[in-house]
């Protein structure tokens, strides 16, 4: 029996990326600036995203989607902050995808929203491979868990915008290398821009702050003209 | 392991592809990988062994094409590989580069089919 060979040239993650991209023309239009949070399990990032939630909700409408395997104790601790969270639990899968995001979201009303986070299942590998329509990817990684996260997990970093070095306040204790964390973060996204903070004690979250103000300044600014719909 | 979800969404565009062009009895299928696509090789072959079980595709099989990290150096104005995963960085004159070229893909390029 003889083969013939078949060009397909296809992608494989099309239809997440087709999803992902509706999603973020309707994150433009909407007004809503919307920041993934990636990072390996225990850095703190249910914490930073508190902080987060409860800095910006003085002067802006904050919402929070949380991804996690079967809990939902982070959702109720966030909702300390804002009623607006929901929690996406994916059972055995290790990442969320953009298909999660349109079904958690339904029935919110985007436009009434400044901000949007979306916590991803703490992993850095696979979130990598999914794109959820997010303007800015945060990647963290905490002082306690050592200066060659980068190196080891270069693809998460790479894909991300921005670094959160957070529980800095433990830093010393934990004799962690903060130059070492930086040149191995510079290393694998070369220009990358990179925070130190600390939830528990609140050091380096005004930058943070200022960072994400500056975003929805410049994004509505860019973001296209609403349509207008008339009725012929 | 997302690679489970990434053989699902393979399959399905199969699926889609080799109905449109009537295809049957694919014998193997051809695709490309970046080393910078988050996804491992052996990982997938083993998932995909796992997910074509009971499907048109069981008897098939997977071949890999690995694609390289190729960067594009803004001094030297060429592409270069760069010395490893985690540095980013030109080997000729080590300036730094946040420009990939390859190593991102995650492709299904080809079928054998039988004619
Ligand atoms: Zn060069």
């Amino acid at each position: 029996m003889s083969t013939r060979i078949v060009e397909i040239r296809a992608k494989v993650m099309r239809q997440n990326d087709l999803l992902a991209h509706a999603l973020r023309e309707r994150f433009e239009t909407s007004g809503v600036s919307v920041v993934g949070l990636v990072s390996s399990p225990g850095s703190g990032k249910t914490a930073f995203l508190e902080k987060l939630l409860s800095g910006l909700a003085r002067d802006f409408r904050v919402a929070a989607l949380v991804g996690d395997l079967a809990t939902e104790n982070d959702a109720a601790r966030l909702k300390r902050a804002t009623p607006n969270v929901r929690q996406i639990t994916t059972g055995t899968i290790c990442h969320l995808d953009a298909q999660m995001i349109e079904k958690a979201l339904e029935g919110w009303q985007l436009d009434t929203l400044d901000f949007l986070f979306i916590e991803n299942v703490g992993n850095l590998v696979c979130p990598s491979s999914y794109d959820l329509g997010e303007e800015l990817r945060f990647v963290m990684l905490s002082a306690t868990e050592g200066e060659d996260k980068p190196l080891k997990y270069p693809t998460i970093f790479n894909s991300s915008d921005v670094a959160i070095i957070t529980k800095m306040d433990l830093a010393e204790a934990a004799e962690f290398d903060v130059a070492a964390a930086r040149r191995n973060i510079e290393s694998v996204r070369p220009g990358m821009q990179i925070f130190e903070v600390s939830a528990k004690t609140g050091s380096g979250m005004q930058r943070v702050f200022q960072l994400l103000r500056d975003q929805l300044a410049h994004s509505r600014e860019t973001r296209p003209a609403l349509q207008i719909q008339t009725i012929q | 392991m997302h690679e489970l979800s990434i053989v699902l969404s393979i399959i399905d565009e199969i699926g889609d592809q080799s109905e449109a062009l009537g295809l049957k009895d694919v014998e193997t299928v051809h695709l490309k990988v970046g080393v910078f696509s988050g996804v491992d090789r052996d990982a997938l072959l083993f998932a995909w062994e796992l997910a074509c079980e009971g499907t048109p595709l069981e008897h098939s099989r997977l071949d890999i094409e690995t694609v390289p990290l190729v960067i594009r150096c803004a001094v030297c104005h060429q592409n270069r590989t760069p010395p490893s995963l985690y540095q980013l960085c030109c080997p000729e004159c080590e300036t730094p580069s946040d420009t990939i070229v390859t190593g991102r893909e995650l492709e299904v390029v080809s079928l054998e089919v039988a004619a």
